[in-house]
């Protein structure tokens, strides 16, 4: 290894740049691709979307005639078209906790703050570079599922088009719900700065606090339950609600699961100014 | 040039660093002294805004850190705990540096070859070894080509050849006329490249002073010394104003204020034989011993010891 090229006068070189927004979203756009746990997680999320409507969708069909009357009445094929979305979120979820998490657990996150002293930049680059990709990849994997999961009803006749009512919403609400899933995922990282708490935080919220709420009186529940960050965020991924559940109005529900998310990022911003790196 | 005013840091009830004033000036090595503890990381972290102060302020070429408009211009720093995502390549990781900035992907190469990376360069950083980690953290220091370098310990765990590449390192960067403000717990590391020293010590300042003072005092205070039967009448014979003579065994004197050549001039004079006439220089470690010595005596009102305690007792606190 050379030790004269100490000196050498390529030693200076370089233009004058300086710290942009935009220069930072470039940062992070390299920064995601760059780990292999991150192309994974987003393999994962994009096969977790596509191919579990259209497993349960063969599932269903071989099994169409031992289902009940009442169910075949009720079947939505709207539903299996983006029930993809049950599995994606876990994989956007954790992945999202680890986009920041991650560089705290490495120190990677004393590199990106003294590059952009000023930090919330890092953040909203991160939001938005994130939520992009997951925007992008699930909604195209929503419509792929959507499509192959019509085909394969045809055989039954339980199928529907775009223009179908809730059709187009949901489709559409499936990608935003992730999308928006992710971005609350990036503000509890931030908040928790550390991998397995914010996972934990992140279940708790979405998968443990619904079940807790299930063992409560009904009356109780019934009025508490459709305000939890998950179970308003599904409204908008939503076709056909089970009967008698209580549940927000689909934009109303995503409405109050974005505000959910707005808080995480606020709290994790307030906390990237005022704490030490 | 870094102007430290003041600087407090508290974590909780422990106190990292105690109002802290120093400047490190442009265009000379200056090196960072103290035990491990001492808050040496600590003030860099403050300086690299990454810390907030408790109290007190640091200014960068007159702004503070966060106001920079471009810091890895500015100031490139290396720190000791690890700053690089262990999941990404080395090529990668200065890429995405270099993106924040605006600076260009060739700049990644160069520093990649200045710092001897190439072969790894597309490697894991995970799997790198403590010299490979401290030429990344060299190059990302580099990579914006900064006037003002902060390097923690950047010797630290490396084996001798990693070593000396760090030495020539830090000489050109002060022949290239860059600041250089560099840490150690190691006198005889600072000693070859600094030309400034910042002394600290339980977060204090110890001494703010230049490595040509400490080596004036060193060869000041050198002994000469001096092996003798009958070393009591050598004793009688050699005493005068401004000559001290130490003695621990019998036959052997240590003898200051007086060469060697002017005690083998007396002592054959007088007909005593010696056995034994060394010049004792005192090492730069012992000196900055000393040094830090008195030091701690006077700002911490700690009790006058010999000159190596004060230290030890630091690294115990520590």
């Amino acid at each position: 290894m050379s030790t004269a090229a100490a000196v050498d006068p390529g030693l200076r070189a370089g233009g004058r740049g300086r710290v942009t927004q935009v220069n930072v979203i470039r940062s992070e756009w390299v920064k995601l691709w760059t780990l292999r746990s991150t192309r994974w997680s987003l393999l994962a999320a994009v096969v977790a979307m596509t191919g579990l409507g259209i497993l349960v969708a063969v599932v269903q069909m071989n099994r169409w005639t031992q289902l009940a009357p009442g169910d075949r009445l009720r079947y939505d094929s709207i539903d299996t078209g983006v029930g993809g979305y049950h599995l994606a979120q876990l994989a956007i979820g954790v992945l999202g906790v680890m986009v920041i998490s991650g560089e705290y657990s490495t120190g990677m996150i004393r590199s990106s703050m003294m590059a952009v002293p000023r930090r919330l930049p890092v953040l909203w680059a991160k939001l938005g570079v994130f939520s992009a990709v997951t925007f992008v990849l699930m909604l195209v994997s929503s419509f792929v599922s959507f499509f192959v999961v019509q085909a394969i009803v045809t055989q039954h006749r339980v199928q529907h088009t775009l223009g179908d009512p809730h059709a187009l919403r949901v489709v559409l609400g499936t990608s935003l719900f992730l999308t928006v899933l992710g971005i609350l995922a990036i503000g509890i990282g931030g908040l928790i700065r550390n991998t397995a708490g914010g996972i934990s935080l992140l279940v708790f919220l979405l998968f443990v606090l619904p079940g807790i709420t299930d063992i409560l009186p009904a009356s109780l529940a019934n009025s508490i339950s459709p305000y939890l960050p998950l179970n308003a965020g599904f409204t908008v991924a939503t076709s056909t609600f089970d009967p008698g559940s209580h549940h927000l109005s689909p934009w109303g529900g995503f409405a109050l699961f974005c505000g959910y998310a707005a808080l995480a990022v606020i709290a994790a911003a307030v906390g990237l100014l005022r704490r030490d790196a | 040039m870094i102007e430290v005013s003041h600087v407090t840091k508290r974590y909780g009830d422990k106190l990292a660093v105690d109002d802290l004033t120093f400047t490190v000036k442009p265009g000379i090595v200056t090196g960072f002294l103290g035990p491990n503890g001492a808050g040496k990381s600590t003030t860099m972290r403050v300086i690299l805004g990454l810390d907030a102060p408790t109290s007190g302020s640091v200014r960068v070429n007159g702004k503070v850190y966060r106001d920079l408009p471009a810091p890895l211009q500015e100031i490139g720093a290396m720190l000791e705990a690890r700053a690089i995502h262990t999941g990404r390549s080395a090529f990668n990781h200065l890429l995405a540096m270099a993106r924040t900035h605006g600076i260009p992907r060739s700049r990644v190469d160069d520093v990649i070859e200045i710092v001897g990376l190439g072969d790894v360069a597309h490697r894991r950083v995970g799997g790198f070894s403590l010299g490979m980690g401290q030429r990344l953290g060299i190059a990302s220091a580099l990579l914006g080509d900064p006037e003002i370098l902060i390097l923690d310990e950047p010797a630290n765990g490396l084996d001798p050849e990693g070593i000396l590449w760090i030495r020539n390192l830090l000489t050109g960067l002060a022949a290239d006329g860059r600041t250089v403000f560099l840490s150690s717990h190691l006198m005889s590391e600072i000693a070859l490249t600094a030309e400034h020293l910042v002394v600290v010590g339980r977060g204090r300042l110890i001494a703010d002073t230049t490595v040509a003072e400490i080596v004036a005092q060193a060869s000041e205070n050198s002994a000469v010394r001096v092996r003798a039967p009958d070393a009591a009448r050598l004793r009688d014979l050699l005493a005068a104003d401004g000559v001290t003579i130490v003695s621990d065994t019998p036959d052997v004197l240590d003898v200051h204020g007086l060469d060697s050549r002017r005690i083998g001039t007396l002592a054959a004079a007088a007909g005593i034989v010696l056995y034994e006439l060394t010049p004792q220089t005192a090492s730069l470690e012992a000196a900055f011993m000393r040094l830090t010595g008195e030091a701690v005596e006077y700002h911490a009102g700690a009790r006058a010891t010999a000159p190596a305690t004060p230290i030890a007792e630091l690294e115990r606190a520590a």
